[in-house]
């Protein structure tokens, strides 16, 4: 499926400018205020390499086009796999049985927009020879292995992908996006006796293999042996309330879950958030400045259109602790009287956008990261993460720590066993109390999931001091 | 392993089904044909069908109505111990043809791998090993968006009538799901179910001090419309477990016994499913690598994964190989009776599968749980409560705090603090802590109020002791 011929045609006639007239008119026509055309074609590929050879290769492709209709708060959605005439005139149909106001909608005439390309690629990965990619991952092996007789299993997964995009909308707009995206990851078990422990490491984003040139494969595989070895004689972490020290990339995750979900503005439209009715107020210490931004070269989470075919661009969300604005999609904009903000994302053709992050930074700041671990007596140093999760309404958040370390008079000292930090969104930005000036992003592994679907995002920060988190050990 | 809320199987076919069912089938048998014509020794073709109707309220308007359905169809090949795994939904023939030569052909670029063979063809299931499991309900076809909008509607306002404190509302959402699954492997193996699965989930909001919100939910979802429990059921418990959350606070970290509510005690069986698979046996990535015969729990304990429980939403009549369905005794009171598997995992670990192959369109075969439960106990939860002097009652647990390779568990919760066997106050932005091993080795209770709503179930049931982290 290395068929790089018809890369703007993948969608056929069905998705000529005409043709999407005729459909957003078929799907105007009980009424309502916006209706929109997602045309998605999705190539997939991805090699599992595990105990020293090629497991698995996987391929697929999945094609389609959801029709939208809003009217006021309500949305009618319907989706077809055949771009055909007749199941994309009865999928607009369908989506137009929401509306309820009446016909004699003008016509639409929809004209192709620009767009930037915060994502220049010429060859997508999943279109390199195949070759590369393997040796790639036996070079990962290699080293994973290489790194301590102690690893016992190494797994390496390369999973990629191409999705073209195209959205017409009955505000006229008719955009194309063409989304590359791989992701790279190591997973190691490494035996010491009766000791078992795991560590992984990974990266990627909307780049070529041109990507390995910065981060060679061998890094990334004994980092993945490295943490398991560091945390093989982990003690038992404390529990209860202290000091934490985040490191620099990764950690960014605590930013994501804390903040960012709560400044999306379907939750601030509902008033079901923290954050609804806050614009203005302070809600971080003053160290903190955070922003959404979709604009950064081959991140995981940029975009160039946003999946209701508006530009992808940098939102300042909370600047020096003051809550600047929110992120949105159209209906949230629409509905709150605010600028959209290209955050309206989707999994795929088959579901609705949402407001959804793309990466989420928070900035870097004065204080020297050495200085700001030998400012803590005792508390805790955390640089890697297995994922989080937020309670919009309260504010609770938890993230899971893998690779962490006790802080003593000042020092990283004693490796800890895996464990929750748990927090209260709009009070932890409070309790930042030192930022470092070591900002990093992420390398490309998250995924956030929210109503059930999956998108790729990018988190980063510089690191930073939080006086005083509840830290979920086992040593009361 | 899948959420409940999203499967789609049955087992029994609608009559107006099987037209299009019997068209699917030969669809499915013509890519198995044309991958061995191509040289596949072994060709798998799984053919899934999808149709939602998901309709979506808040404070009384439509959010959402969203009608469609999909089809797609995933190939395995085998060829030389090489395996590749391609997913298409073009079903075009002529697409089709190619479609299963590009899968011949990615299959190349993978190596040898002796294990990668499918089940012995004497041990499929044969078309007399087909249980009606009672997963298909053909009343919901009948079911349009108005309907589906006026059931959550009434559960919503049954949450707004239930109490004065519900300011505020997430929405509520209603689905219905009809599925087909159609398996034809080269092996000799054909077989479809089809299924559906109804579900109400009703989301009020409550407000707090200091500007906090609480949500609470409350959700029903069956194979059968009839027996989904009322809309007005549904939004007054949800209602209920909104604002008895009000107030809630953090309590100074403490060592004392945890009662785990089915909510988060079917949480916590997830987590042991990870651990009893047999991919995480081969991969060496689970603590219970060489407990296999040895209490890994109380005796109390007892767990199973039962394919065929009538009207499970996890029920299957043969797993992803083709396979009978059959109920597996994973902990036997307390003994670890063995790793789940299919055929790979089997072949790693030198045994027989245990018909546990899930299969997806985009992935080889895996290991994945049916039914998977605690078996209840005797006492009503009541009881169990009555019985506790103090401890902390789990209603929800969040985040990924797990590691399979040690068995530490460190997890965000909320819940309530029980004094003298009665609720005393809720808690919240607290965490549990112990090693898996410790917390089922630790069940000192079991109680009777297992409600098969969803695939991963359990009953309430307490542990001994956990750290429960907080001031």
């Amino acid at each position: 499926m290395n068929d790089s011929a018809s890369r703007t045609s993948v969608f056929g006639p069905g998705a000529d400018a005409h043709q999407c007239d005729r459909l957003l008119g078929e799907a105007l026509s009980r009424g309502g205020d916006y209706a929109d055309l997602f045309f998605e074609h999705n190539q997939s590929g991805s090699f599992t390499f595990e105990d020293g050879r090629v497991k698995n290769v996987g391929r697929g492709v999945s094609l389609g086009m959801g029709a939208r209709v809003v009217d006021g708060e309500a949305t009618g959605y319907a989706y077809a796999q055949d771009l055909e005439e007749a199941p994309m005139r009865e999928a607009a149909r369908t989506a137009g049985t929401i509306a309820t106001g009446g016909g004699a909608t003008e016509a639409v005439a929809v004209s192709a927009s620009s767009r930037p390309d915060y994502y220049p690629v010429d060859t997508p990965t999943l279109w390199a020879p195949d070759d590369h990619r393997l040796a790639l991952i036996r070079r990962a092996d290699a080293a994973a292995r290489a790194y301590d007789p102690a690893v016992s299993k190494v797994q390496v997964t390369l999973g990629e992908g191409l999705r073209r995009v195209l959205v017409a909308t009955s505000d006229g707009r008719l955009v194309t996006d063409e989304q590359p995206l791989f992701r790279f990851f190591v997973r190691v078990v490494a035996e010491q006796g009766a000791k078992r422990q795991s560590g992984s490491s990974g990266g990627g984003g909307r780049q070529g293999l041109s990507y390995f040139e910065g981060q060679r494969p061998e890094e990334i595989g004994r980092e993945a042996a490295r943490i398991a070895l560091a945390m093989m004689d982990a003690q038992e972490a404390p529990a209860g309330e202290m000091t934490v020290v985040l490191g620099p990339g990764d950690s960014g995750i605590l930013l994501h879950e804390a903040v960012g979900h709560g400044l999306e503005a379907d939750f601030n439209r509902k008033a079901t958030s923290n954050y609804s009715g806050r614009v203005g107020e302070a809600v971080a210490s003053d160290l903190c400045t955070v922003v959404d931004d979709a604009t950064v070269t081959g991140a995981r989470g940029s975009i160039n259109v946003d999946d209701e075919g508006l530009q992808g661009r940098r939102t300042v969300l909370i600047e020096k602790g003051i809550l600047r604005g929110y992120m949105h999609d159209r209906l949230s904009a629409r509905l709150m009287d605010a600028h959209p903000t290209g955050n309206g994302r989707r999994e795929d053709f088959t579901v609705t956008p949402y407001p959804r992050m793309t990466n989420t930074f928070l900035l870097a700041g004065q204080s020297d990261p050495e200085e700001i671990i030998r400012s803590v007596d005792r508390g805790i140093y955390a640089c890697h993460f297995s994922g989080g999760q937020v309670n919009i309404s309260n504010g609770d958040f938890v993230f899971s720590l893998t690779e962490s370390y006790l802080i003593e008079g000042g020092k990283i000292t004693a490796p800890l066993r895996g464990v929750n930090l748990i927090g209260n969104g709009p009070d932890v930005l409070t309790r930042v109390s030192m930022v470092g000036t070591d900002f990093a992003a992420a390398d490309g592994i998250w995924t956030c999931g929210k109503e059930g679907q999956s998108v790729p995002v990018g988190v980063g920060t510089p690191t930073l001091k939080l006086d005083g988190i509840t830290v979920g050990g086992t040593q009361a | 392993m899948s959420d409940s809320k999203h499967d789609s199987k049955s087992d029994s076919r609608s009559d107006s089904q099987s037209d299009s069912t019997d068209r699917l089938i030969a669809t499915a048998q013509a890519v198995v044909a044309r991958a061995q014509d191509l040289g596949a020794h072994t060709a798998e073709v799984l053919l899934v069908t999808h149709r939602e109707l998901t309709a979506k309220i808040r404070l009384g308007k439509p959010e959402l109505v969203l009608q469609a359905s999909s089809r797609a169809l995933g190939l395995r090949v085998i060829r030389d111990q090489c395996s590749a795994v391609c997913h298409t939904a073009d079903l075009a023939p002529a697409a089709l043809d190619e479609f299963a030569a590009q899968a011949v052909d990615a299959a190349r670029l993978s190596e040898p791998d002796p294990n990668s063979t499918p089940p012995d063809p004497g041990d499929l299931a044969t078309a007399a090993d087909r249980p009606d499991l009672d997963i298909h309900d053909p009343a919901m076809a009948k079911v349009d968006a108005d309907q589906a909008l006026a059931m959550a509607i009434a559960g919503e306002q049954a949450a707004r009538d239930h109490d004065p404190r519900i300011t505020n509302s997430e929405g509520a959402t209603c689905s219905i799901a009809t599925g087909q699954r159609i398996l034809v492997t080269s092996g000799g193996f054909t077989g479809s179910y089809g299924g559906t699965f109804a579900s109400l989930v009703v989301e009020p909001v409550a407000d707090d001090a200091d500007g906090k919100k609480r949500n609470g939910h409350w959700w029903d979802g069956r194979r059968h419309l009839s027996r989904l429990a009322s809309p007005q059921d549904i939004g007054a418990e949800a209602a209920r477990r909104t604002v008895e959350q009000l107030g809630a606070r953090k309590i100074d970290t403490c060592q004392v016994p945890v009662i785990f509510s089915p909510e988060a005690g079917s949480q916590v069986l997830s987590t042991l499913f990870g651990v009893v698979s047999g991919d995480a046996a081969y991969r060496r990535s689970t603590y219970l690598l060489d407990r296999e015969k040895t209490p890994i729990a109380s005796g109390l304990v007892t767990v199973v994964d039962d394919p065929l429980v009538p009207g499970g939403p996890g029920s299957r009549p043969f797993d992803g190989e083709g396979l009978a369905s059959r109920k597996n005794v994973v902990v036997d009171r307390g003994a670890f009776t063995g790793f789940l598997c299919d055929t790979y995992a089997g072949r790693r670990l030198g045994r027989p599968s245990t018909a546990s192959a899930g299969r997806g369109i985009s992935g080889p075969p895996g290991v994945t749980s049916s039914n998977f439960t605690l078996v209840p106990g005797d006492i009503t939860p009541e009881d169990l409560l009555a019985d506790t002097d103090r401890a902390f009652y789990v209603t929800r647990l969040m985040g990924f705090g797990f590691n399979p390779v040690t068995g530490d568990f460190s997890k965000g919760a909320e819940g309530f603090w029980i004094e003298k066997g009665k609720r005393a106050f809720p808690v919240s932005e607290v965490t549990i802590s112990a090693t898996l091993d410790e917390l089922l080795l630790g069940v000192d209770g079991v109680a009777n109020d297992l409600d098969h709503r969803s695939s991963t179930a359990s009953p309430t049931f307490r542990v001994k002791t956990m750290t429960v982290a907080g001031s």
